[in-house]
């Protein structure tokens, strides 16, 4: 899309589209977010959005205007800046979605804090996601890669990707690093899938309810007769030494399994139909497997999932000829911040030969994703083996039948039908 | 130059450890740390992507 507009053009809001197709933006503070009509590509409008400068003003859903964050400088600048939070006790926490309505009451330990709570709770966790730890898990992915194609090829030639590959495989993985059994899959996926998808505070508080009775149980169950899994190393160290209590470590568990599936499996189901659409760079990396490591980093920037990083000031801050103050709201958009031009040439082209090096797509500052150097070892693992091991697969879906996350979640695919 | 981790600040992203494997690396817990010996940076140009990769500033690089 290209504007001939400059940034400080007056457009109307409410989303209609003009003569050209364009979506229009709002003069002042456009709503933010949208949803994708792509699933790899920013929503419509976001170019707008970067035109207006590295700092803009949109409106939230609740009719509340905060900053989005477009520039790459300044959004490693502010994440790694203390006077932005993330205590989402403060009541001028910024609420993105409805379902983050209520956010305060109890907040998920690790994403819901500043330091030192922050650090006091990340640094219980660190140990188990290490790049040793995560290089000496790396043949058991390979096991569950392999078993999952297995069945796919038995149940063959088609398959629904989603649920036969792209979930399953971190699901295991992160069960296995908790010690979280895999046969109860079933019950925490839809909670899971039900907590970043609920519509309303009071219907993501019912699940959140329903997540936390089923961890609680299952680390009673742990007491009785403990397992193998990080889990249980906290139930025995922390827990009954006095460093954590029972709550926190239900909700420890919640944010770990969470985060530990759902994200990858989006990048892995988004990741093969974006690889997909762009045949070019699928056979570039048929012919050169030593590409992967480079073209996980590429989708990353690229795919920007977890699109909405919130905040809130608790000082002024002075930022690219702004002022920043304290108790406003401010959103970081990882797909914008990944496709600064002045950063990335030719941002918007998938590229898996670039050095799409320090990207923020797991973030940047202290609550960096704790998991991803599992994710990554996930993902090259998983795209390498489907490529390798199914060669003839094909996308089974038209482009205009994609079943396509909503703006105020993980961005992804529900489903991806694909046939061999 | 000498180089250093601040233990304290160290998320354990592994950021140093993947920009410049030849001069950082994790410990068994998974915190960043220099390479025994490479504290001089070995004239190693990725030493400066690390410092810029790591989301904590936790590396510092004195010269001299």
């Amino acid at each position: 899309m290209t504007r001939s507009r400059t940034s400080s053009d007056v457009v109307v809001d409410d989303g209609t589209t003009d003569a050209d197709g364009r979506v229009e933006q709002s003069a002042t503070a456009p709503d933010f977010p949208r949803a994708r009509t792509c699933p790899y590509q920013p929503p419509a409008g976001h170019e707008a959005l970067a035109e207006r400068g590295p700092l803009s003003r949109v409106t939230l859903y609740d009719g509340r205007e905060v900053w989005l964050v477009t520039g790459h400088a300044e959004g490693r600048a502010l994440l790694t800046d203390q006077r932005l939070s993330s205590d989402r006790q403060n009541p001028a926490f910024p609420v993105f979605a409805a379902r983050a309505e209520g956010q305060g009451e109890a907040p998920l330990p690790l994403i819901g804090y500043d330091d030192p709570e922050h650090a006091r709770q990340r640094r219980m966790l660190i140990p188990s996601f290490g790049l040793k730890r995560i290089a000496a898990m790396r043949p058991q992915i390979q096991r569950i890669a392999d078993e999952l194609i297995d069945a796919m090829l038995a149940g063959g030639p088609e398959a629904e990707l989603v649920s036969a590959y792209a979930l399953p495989l971190p699901s295991m993985v992160i069960c296995s690093l908790l010690g979280v059994p895999y046969e109860e899959h079933e019950l925490f996926e839809s909670l899971s899938r039900a907590l970043l998808l609920s519509e309303t505070g009071a219907q993501a508080r019912g699940i959140r309810q329903e997540f936390e009775d089923y961890l609680d149980g299952l680390i009673a169950r742990k007491e009785a007769a403990p397992g193998e899994g990080l889990l249980d190393e906290l139930i025995a160290d922390r827990l009954t030494e006095g460093q954590l209590d029972r709550r926190d470590l239900v909700m420890t568990a919640m944010v770990t399994l969470v985060a530990g599936h759902e994200t990858t499996a989006n990048m892995i189901s988004l990741g093969m139909y974006t690889l997909h659409e762009h045949p070019d760079q699928l056979a570039a990396l048929r012919a050169d497997p030593a590409l992967m490591p480079g073209a996980v980093e590429e989708l990353l920037r690229y795919l920007s999932i977890a699109d909405v990083m919130v905040r809130v000031a608790t000082a002024d801050i002075e930022v690219a000829g702004q002022t920043v103050r304290a108790g406003d709201g401010v959103i970081l958009g990882a797909s914008l911040i990944n496709r600064d031009a002045g950063v990335y040439e030719r941002p918007g082209v998938l590229d898996v030969r670039r050095s799409a090096r320090h990207h923020v797509a797991f973030g940047f500052g202290i609550h960096q994703c704790l998991g991803q150097n599992l994710a990554r070892a996930e993902l090259e693992i998983a795209f390498t083996t489907l490529l390798t091991r199914i060669p003839t697969l094909r996308i089974a879906v038209a482009r205009d039948e994609l079943l396509i996350k909503p703006a105020t979640t993980l961005q992804g695919l529900f489903t991806l039908p694909v046939a061999w | 130059m000498k180089l250093a981790i601040d233990a304290d600040t160290c998320i354990g992203s592994g950021q140093c450890a993947l920009a410049a494997p030849g001069v950082f690396t994790q410990d068994d817990d998974g915190f960043g740390a220099v390479l025994p010996g490479r504290e001089d940076g070995a004239g190693d140009p990725l030493v400066q992507e690390a410092v810029r990769a790591c989301p904590v500033q936790a590396i510092t690089a004195e010269e001299g």
